[in-house]
């Protein structure tokens, strides 16, 4: 059946091979991209790194290539308040924010989709690598992708029902290799191109320049501290460190330190070695159930706590409609509050949401 | 409204015209079996260059001139260039000045020629204010010109809001003045009338793609007297002051599309006015909060202009495209650029206003059926966008 799909185009070749495959299919296809904020620059020559006009003119030129209308939609303003702002907001916060699944939850999954279907649009499309079923009983469900490696289902973990039944991701089927093969079938000109980038907004993807740049009043200098209270030494502002984090800490001992707690509250860095390094359980708030709703119970499944990490196994006990408790089976490193906790059942996305500060 | 069979509605003749067939037809011969270059001595040759002396004479009686004062050009943006930049380094070689005088609501082809003019070869200029319908005043004018003002650039009819300017009246100040007097007349042609000596201007431009000939062809009056430096070098082409190969059949065409625009103004001129008013009525009456730009009675004939307050023009183009009505927000050059519209900004309108203009512009085959169906496209598109803006 023929439906009226708008599918957001980036001039790379996911989106690209994504609006080539639904207008095979047959569908009522438009193009759009959506020109967001990016970082204002004194000499000109900065952009944001996804929407610069190099990329507008190649996802135009595909557009015509497929025969498909192409507009650019003003997103400035609504980006810079959600999503920008919001970065900056964290940072100062001392958590490190994962601006691209807020981008899906506010911007693409929410204004955009909502001015696609204002358009009469039946579905958005997008190039990301997931994929959406319609189980027996009419609930939408969010799988991961058949490429494991690209999936991306942690950046959509934000959506509802409402958003899978309006959604379509039609590379998310096949592997990498074959997108670019398609892509070269369909002789597309973006089949060799790279994969786009995260931190779209900054014109180097240096976020650590940006906020020292763009932010003047972030916290300064506080001291560098072991679990135990030892000082030793200064680190240069929090927002200069992610958790997980071991090179550039400026600070001499035996054993190698990794950055293992931020402290907002005491402007304080903790570090500890490796063996010391470890969350057995945390707490993720603003959570969103795929679903629509939580189970009744607890029980087990496998969580992710960066995008890219692998699903480690773990309890889920739902806290109320919208937070949970994670406890996992074998302490994890790297967990930073402001990423997002992820969860899965095998090959499903059951929902997510963001890991909270411990202190 | 979705489908194949969906109603397709061109309302952006301002923008550009299809080629009236009769145009075609005479342009035709010129591009397979005449091909001589009209600059060659020979048989082929005299014969192209006797249809452009054709094509002078022709377009000279229409805007009552000699035909020696008619340049051929590749359109607008050459003429404005020629027009400016010639007649300024003239007038400055004459030792007369390097002040020039413009407006703020003129074609970009106008405005940047004057502002690299400044940046780069030593001129100055001053842009009069225009009022709330994007016109200027023959007191402004006196005001802003001066002892060693050299040039002024006023266009006849705006492209973004299709008022008129007081051209004649400015004109005779500045000949007074000794002041060389431009006007970009590339909307007017066709819909008004360009009578040079009724006009008194020095320098008037045509291209011929608004008025149903073909794009890429445009013709500079260049009042006799006037040695106007020329842009671009090369041969002796149109008496030293446009170098490069005539393009034959885009000047036949040009003159004959000219020519037919001047023999049926009347019965053209009265078609557009009706479905104008038309247009421009109920759009007022169906859509909230929508404002007609650009003065009401002194304007283009064919030209709709208006402010949607709270409505993105380019997500409008955006709905009304894919229902089948191809429109314009302020000048299509300006398509895919989301900044506020700087004639709506000169006019005094907010910044949200001028994010809003919406550009409708008739024409020949324009229907009573086709405004019915694209103020209703305008209407739903105007609701749904204005929705959206309030959950955002």
């Amino acid at each position: 059946m023929s439906a009226r799909v708008v599918v957001a185009m980036s001039g790379g070749v996911d989106s690209s091979v994504a609006a080539a495959l639904l207008k095979q299919q047959g569908h009522d296809v438009i193009g759009m991209m959506m020109r967001l904020w990016a970082e204002p620059s004194t000499d000109g020559q900065v952009h944001n790194r996804c929407c610069t006009p190099g990329q507008m003119a190649d996802a135009q030129r595909i557009a015509n290539m497929l025969d498909i209308p192409f507009y650019v939609l003003d997103t400035r303003e609504v980006f810079r308040r959600k999503i920008v702002d919001f970065f900056v907001q964290g940072h100062r916060r001392g958590v490190t924010p994962n601006p691209c699944l807020e981008c899906n939850r506010h911007i693409r999954f929410d204004w955009l989709q909502r001015h696609a279907l204002a358009l009469d649009a039946d579905y958005l499309a997008t190039g990301h690598h997931a994929r959406i079923c319609c189980d027996q009983d009419g609930n939408y469900r969010l799988l991961r992708a058949v490429d494991l490696q690209k999936d991306q289902s942690y950046v959509l973990s934000v959506m509802g029902q409402q958003q899978l039944a309006h959604a379509k991701f039609p590379v998310g089927n096949y592997h990498k290799s074959r997108i670019r093969e398609m892509a070269r079938e369909f002789g597309l000109p973006t089949a060799a191109k790279q994969d786009s980038q995260d931190l779209c907004f900054l014109g180097d993807g240096d976020y650590r320049r940006f906020l020292r740049e763009n932010v003047p009043d972030l916290p300064v200098a506080g001291p560098i501290m072991r679990r135990d209270g030892t000082h030793l030494g200064q680190h240069s502002g929090l927002a200069n460190y992610t958790i997980g984090q071991r090179r550039g800490l400026g600070i001499n001992t035996t054993a190698p330190m990794y950055v293992g707690d931020i402290q907002p509250a005491k402007n304080a860095l903790i570090v500890a070695e490796r063996k010391e390094q470890g969350t057995q359980r945390l707490e993720a708030g603003r959570f969103n159930w795929v679903a629509g709703s939580p189970p009744d119970n607890d029980f087990l499944a496998a969580v992710s706590v960066r995008y890219g990490a692998v699903p480690q196994p773990a309890t889920i006990t739902p806290l109320g409609p919208s937070a949970v408790g994670i406890e996992f089976e074998q302490s994890q490193v790297g967990v930073a509050p402001g990423q997002a906790a992820v969860i899965f059942a095998e090959h499903e996305c059951l929902g997510g949401g963001v890991i909270r500060l411990t202190e | 409204m979705r489908g194949k069979s969906q109603r397709k509605v061109y309302l952006d003749h301002s923008a550009s015209t299809p080629v009236d067939e009769r145009v075609l037809d005479a342009m035709m011969p010129w591009f397979t079996r005449n091909y001589g270059n009209a600059s060659s001595l020979h048989g082929p040759g005299r014969r192209a260059a006797q249809a452009i002396e054709d094509a002078r004479e022709t377009v000279a009686r229409t805007l009552g001139c000699q035909p020696n004062e008619i340049v051929f050009n590749s359109g607008g943006t050459e003429g404005d260039n020629h027009a400016i930049r010639g007649g300024a380094r003239t007038m400055r070689q004459a030792g007369q000045g390097a002040h020039l005088v413009s407006s703020p609501v003129e074609h970009s082809a106008v405005g940047e020629t004057l502002a690299q003019l400044a940046d780069l070869q030593g001129f100055t200029h001053t842009l009069m204010p225009v009022d709330r319908y994007g016109r200027v005043s023959a007191e402004a004018f006196r005001a802003a010109c001066r002892d060693d003002t050299v040039l002024a650039s006023v266009m006849l009819a705006n492209n973004e809001v299709g008022s008129l300017q007081p051209v004649a009246e400015l004109a005779r100040f500045a000949r007074e003045r000794g002041i060389l007097f431009h006007t970009d007349a590339v909307q007017a042609a066709g819909q008004l009338s360009l009578n040079v000596a009724d006009l008194g201007v020095d320098l008037l431009g045509i291209s011929g793609h608004k008025f149903y000939g073909p794009k890429g062809v445009g013709a500079l009056y260049c009042r006799n007297g006037i040695a106007l430096a020329s842009n671009q070098t090369g041969g002796s082409h149109e008496e030293g002051r446009r170098a490069g190969t005539h393009n034959t059949p885009l000047i036949v065409g040009l003159a004959r599309a000219l020519e037919l625009a001047g023999q049926e103004r009347e019965q053209n001129v009265a078609h557009f006015r009706r479905m104008r008013d038309q247009l421009i009525d109920q759009v007022l009456l169906r859509v909230p909060d929508a404002e007609l730009s650009g003065h009401p009675v002194e304007r283009l004939p064919g030209h709709a202009s208006l402010v949607l307050d709270g409505v993105d023009s380019s997500a409008l183009l955006m709905h009304l495209d894919i229902n089948g009505v191809a429109a314009s927000g302020g000048s299509a050059c300006k398509t895919g650029n989301p900044e506020p519209s700087a004639v709506l900004l000169a006019m005094g309108y907010s910044k949200r206003q001028a994010m809003g203009g919406l550009r409708l512009t008739v024409g020949h085959s324009t229907s009573e059926k086709d405004i019915d169906y694209a103020v209703d496209v305008i209407a739903n598109s105007v609701e749904k966008l204005r929705r959206l803006a309030v959950v955002a």
